[in-house]
């Protein structure tokens, strides 16, 4: 069985052909795990014993012909994603030990589908960062090119589909934690319209930002995934009623050149052209755009994202779950636990929001992003009204860095320049891979971003796979 | 605007003990942040925020679920308990 070659539509078909079992396939998995993750450090946690057992019973319902798209396929897990009974620790200290109490909604989904859960990957600490240096755990290594970083904060899940120990896995995306580490992996990467999967029981961040989704290989196993977890939850008051879109076929491709010219490296852009023409010869119209509040997106993001983590995050205080130290009064119970549980960028993070949301600047920072960010969503819903159809930009500026090279946080905060205001739009994005480029001898993959307006999934996936069959 | 952030002051509000050293790092760190994100004060807003895509959910004022279901789960989360609560440290401590 050759792993690397292996997608979800080609274990399906191999599978339902009873060209191997979900079993067999499982235990390539985990050996393959076993040789590799030692080295890699994609997983926190495997599951054997229970991979296996869920493998059985997904070979049981193969046999009698109960097939749902997923049944016996190995996925792989962000450790942000509640799985009950299951320790789900965002690889923080703060909840080193703390076994979910329930079942996430996207996690029921993959259960009611036969699907078998390989294990926990590894992320930046409650999925803050953009290569997973910020994990209490250690970093993970890029299957690429074990010297630079995977990408983050959903690297664990990039490097374990990458690097062919999952066939492909969730990870979850608040500013480009999903396509920054597709992009730098060499994968597809995808952040679904704000509300179009559930987000009950995924440790939240930025609650008006995150979105689960999936990592794979090919456009078309993003596809069954995303269709395997999307769809209304009654558990999340933001999610969107279900709705049959329908989106004609995609024919106009919008270009913010303005945007992403300064700042991306000289042969990124060239591979982010090359791939332009292509699209072209293939039948599209290219377009200008200008999208002139774009650029503060990343501002916006690191007011509006440090605020949500500093609310959401008042919750860890030794009380009622996760890491505690006990001291006399009950202040001290809560600044030691946190002080103790957290990690530096979690820290930073939590202060600015605290800053941000404070009495006397509450008014310049926080309702001033809120405004902007307003702005930026409109910009994008006007585009689209004008008859574009798709928004593309590189993923990312440069592709994956050498581990810590930088540790200035804004100069990290720059890797999501062109996720962000996707996000901040709550608008849908797929990263697909888009070329090499060479860096000290080694070729490394980048990313190719398309942007839809909301609920225009499908348009992401025929744009998508255009770049992939033009990719050859 | 920010040039002068009271660090001290700031992890206090965040329940956050933090030692002097690292206080002295996030002194540089925090206004620097600042710095960047300040960009945005340049911007000229013209949309009006409707943000019509959040509203407020409100599930019907009934029972969710049966009362005590979720007990045991939740209290053995718990780092301190004494029969069916959650153990704390006392909020307010009387004068000695």
């Amino acid at each position: 069985m050759d792993l690397s070659k292996l997608t979800i539509a080609e274990a399906r078909r191999a599978l339902d052909a009873k060209e191997f079992s979900s079993v067999e396939l499982t235990r390539e998995y985990l050996s393959a795990i076993k040789e590799k993750n030692a080295d890699i450090h994609a997983y926190l946690e495997t599951w054997e014993e229970s991979a296996l057992a869920e493998a059985n019973a997904a070979d049981d319902r193969i046999a009698k012909g109960s097939i749902a798209s997923l049944t016996g396929i190995p996925l792989a897990m962000k450790d942000n994603i509640l799985i009950e009974g299951r320790i789900a620790s965002a690889a923080s200290k703060m909840l080193e030990n703390y076994h979910a109490t329930y079942d996430s909604t996207v996690t029921v989904k993959l259960k009611e589908a036969g699907t078998v859960f390989l294990g926990r990957t590894n992320m930046d600490e409650f999925a803050m960062g953009s290569s997973t240096e910020n994990s209490a755990y250690g970093p993970t290594k890029n299957p690429v090119d074990t010297s630079r970083v995977p990408g983050g904060s959903s690297g664990g899940s990039a490097a374990a589909v990458a690097g062919d120990m999952a066939v492909a896995a969730l990870g979850s995306d608040t500013g480009g934690s999903i396509r920054q580490p597709a992009s730098l992996t060499g994968l597809v990467g995808m952040k679904p319209t704000y509300g179009a999967v559930s987000r009950f029981g995924l440790i939240a961040m930025g609650s008006s930002l995150d979105q689960i989704g999936p990592l794979t290989k090919t456009v078309a196993d993003a596809k069954i995934l995303f269709e395997a977890i999307r769809g209304h939850d009654a558990n999340d008051s933001t999610s969107l009623p279900n709705r049959e879109e329908t989106v004609r076929k995609p024919k106009v491709i919008g270009v913010p050149r303005a945007f992403f010219n300064s700042g991306v490296e000289k042969d990124v852009l060239d591979q982010f052209e090359k791939k332009l023409a292509l699209l072209q010869t293939a039948g599209y119209e290219l377009r200008d755009i200008e999208l002139p509040t774009a650029p503060y997106g990343l501002a916006v993001y690191y007011i509006v994202m440090p605020a949500e983590v500093s609310t959401n995050l008042g919750r860890l205080d030794g009380i009622r779950y996760g890491h505690s130290v006990q001291a006399e009064q009950l202040y001290d119970v809560y600044a030691k636990s946190r002080a103790t549980g957290f990690g530096a960028e979690t820290r930073r993070r939590v202060l600015v929001g605290t800053f941000v949301l404070s009495a006397g600047y509450a008014d310049a920072y926080y309702r001033k992003a809120k405004a902007v960010r307003a702005e930026i969503r409109s910009e994008f819903v006007r585009s689209f009204e004008s008859g574009i159809d798709a928004i593309v930009t590189p993923t990312t500026p440069s592709p994956a860095f050498t581990f810590g090279s930088k540790s200035d946080p804004v100069a990290m905060y720059a890797e999501d320049v062109f996720s962000v205001p996707v996000n901040l739009a709550g608008v849908p994005a797929i990263s697909v891979p888009g070329g090499t480029v060479e860096r000290d001898g080694k070729k490394l993959p980048i990313g190719f971003q398309i942007i839809a307006p909301h609920r225009g999934e499908e348009t992401l996936f025929t744009i998508g796979e255009d770049v992939e069959k033009a990719n050859g | 605007m920010s040039d002068a952030v009271d660090i001290k002051a700031l992890a206090k509000l965040a329940r956050l003990e933090v030692s002097d050293a690292e206080v002295a790092k996030l002194e540089t760190e925090v206004p620097g942040i600042l710095a960047f994100v300040e960009t945005i004060q340049k911007v000229q807003v013209s949309v009006v925020a409707t943000e019509d895509s959040l509203r407020n959910v409100v599930r019907p004022d009934d029972n969710a679920y049966e009362g005590g279901k979720y007990t045991e789960i939740l209290l053995n989360a718990a780092p301190a308990r004494e029969g069916n609560r959650i153990a704390v440290k006392q909020v307010i401590s009387r004068k000695k």
